[in-house]
């Protein structure tokens, strides 16, 4: 059965803009991105929107939806009460564009700056064999979708723009402890690398990003707590160290 | 100059958050159960009595190490002697709750709840935090959360400890052997939430298995942070059981020893 929705969006661009109300009616079963692309045929027809998939899985839709970051394609109208307003807004941690679109390039960045993966020297393509104990560790990290919706969050760099240069941020805090974690890695400098130049010690770890991640990865729990385990062994814990030179452990575990 | 989500890049959006769910609340309750505990352990703490009362021993007091300890109550003897201070003795309490405290300050559970709820950095996800600057765990004092598995280390000797005490609890006031009341079980359970609070830590995770790159080579290990992990889903719940469990634990040997209750022998 239709419903009719009050709607609050924001439109605008990175000089000035502010919420402007509509209504639409909308459909049962429906998504909040059906009721968008709604508004965007009948209504507001140059309202800019970043979409794809519409499935959950590109990551493309991710939007602010009374406050909080979410994919507009996995929330359902009908999860909010009858009459209630709901807020829709681009997402605030990242430049605006136009409308719901911002500019989500610092992700890109900061992806470029972590080293790939580094196997073996000598080891060809179609060699390396793994445990399924091993591959299902970081297959958890591999369901990221980069919806960003964890770096919008995060009040590292959502409240605080000037640290933006110096922190990577939760998704790529899975991908260096994917990285870091996986057996056929030779690379050995990602821990000193993830806390002196990706900024992990920022992280106080709040757990907003596991809170928001539609793909429901533990990232604070199995990325990022483990990666500052980690750096103590490295930098904080003499006894490791000291270990660690006496016992030439690292490289055997 | 502005900064966060009111850079000028930014969406032009006045409000510091835009939800509209009742997300205050749940700092709130961390902030007034934390803080209603903090002093609840401080006035025990300071209070030097009402602690042990044969077989039962408070954990707030236990090990109990310094000679102004009430008669019976040392398990590992009275290093300390007599402390004083500005012509008062020192509690026996504050030579050791340093290391459950510190424990605890360093939790990484314990650490989301008070910088949320205490420091509100932020108070909670999407709110725009009142700070403008923000440094995290980078620098003295907060890099100091960094030796948690120090205070780990130590909580488990903890643990040992009031183990005992709960085994102990097994006796009658006359030190004989094969009885049980409800202090008894009062103190096994406080030992037991212990457990499962250390258990499920997250340094405990990781030195059994967590900093292994290569699982299939330790399939020992492996198998302990399995069972770890499971127990790692629910740290935050024996993070509050625990805290809660040690306050009843004291406060049942508080009201025993100071004769408001008469601890029920079951045998």
């Amino acid at each position: 059965m239709a419903r009719k929705l009050n709607l609050r969006i924001w439109r605008g661009n990175k000089e000035s803009g502010a919420l402007q109300n509509v209504i639409v009616e909308a459909n049962e079963g429906e998504v909040v991105l059906d009721v968008i692309h709604r508004v965007q045929a009948e209504q507001l027809n140059d309202l800019a929107v970043r979409w794809n998939c519409k499935a959950g899985k590109c990551g493309s839709c991710s939007m602010e939806i009374n406050g909080k970051p979410r994919l507009a394609c996995m929330t359902q109208v009908s999860s909010f009460p009858e009459g209630e307003e709901i807020t829709i807004t681009p997402l605030r941690a990242f430049p605006v564009i136009k409308d719901l679109v911002t500019d989500v390039s610092f992700n890109y960045k900061k992806a470029m700056e972590i080293p790939s993966f580094q196997p073996p020297v000598g080891m060809k393509p179609g060699e390396p064999r793994m445990a399924q104990v091993d591959v299902e560790r970081s297959q958890e990290f591999r369901k990221c979708i980069e919806c960003f919706l964890c770096q919008d969050t995060c009040h590292v760099i959502r409240d605080h723009e000037e640290n933006k240069s110096s922190f990577a941020g939760p998704r790529f805090f899975i991908r260096i402890a994917e990285l870091d974690m996986h057996p056929l890695d030779i690379l050995r400098n990602r821990k000193k690398k993830a806390q002196e130049e990706h900024g992990l010690g920022m992280c106080n770890i709040t757990k907003c990003c596991t809170e928001v991640c539609p793909e429901h990865i533990r990232i604070t729990d199995n990325a990022i707590i483990p990666m500052k385990e980690r750096v103590v062994d490295e930098k904080y814990d003499p006894l490791r160290w000291l270990g660690s030179k006496i016992r030439k452990r690292e490289g055997i575990l | 100059m502005a900064t966060g989500v009111f850079s000028s890049t930014r969406a032009k959006i006045s409000e510091r958050t835009l939800r509209t769910d009742k997300w205050w609340i749940q700092p709130l309750i961390t902030f007034s159960v934390l803080v209603a505990f903090i002093i609840y352990a401080t006035l025990r703490a300071f209070e030097n009595g009402n602690y042990f009362a044969e077989p039962l021993i408070s954990p707030f007091y236990s090990p109990c190490l310094s000679a102004a300890c009430a008669q019976g109550s040392s398990l590992l003897g009275q290093p300390f002697g007599i402390v004083k201070l500005i012509g008062m003795t020192v509690s026996p309490a504050l030579f050791i709750l340093i290391f459950p405290l510190g424990f605890r300050m360093t939790c990484y559970y314990y650490r989301k709840a008070y910088y949320r709820s205490f420091w509100m950095s932020p108070p909670a996800c999407a709110v725009a935090e009142p700070h403008s600057k923000y440094t995290g765990e980078t620098r003295a004092p907060l890099i100091m959360q960094n030796a948690h598995r120090y205070f780990f280390y130590i909580g488990l000797v903890f643990n040992v400890l009031l183990t005992v005490d709960a085994v102990l609890a097994f006796r009658n006031p006359e030190k004989q052997w094969g009885h049980m009341s409800v202090g008894t079980l009062v103190l096994l359970a406080n030992a037991t939430f212990l457990w499962l609070y250390s258990a499920s830590c997250h340094t405990c995770r990781h030195t059994i298995g967590g900093r292994l790159r290569n699982f299939s080579k330790h399939p020992l290990r492996y198998k302990a942070w399995t069972v770890v992990s499971v127990l790692n889903h629910k740290h935050q719940n024996f993070a509050w059981i625990s805290l809660l469990g040690v306050a009843f634990a004291d406060f049942y040997v508080r009201q025993v020893a100071s004769g408001s209750f008469t601890n029920f022998y079951f045998f």
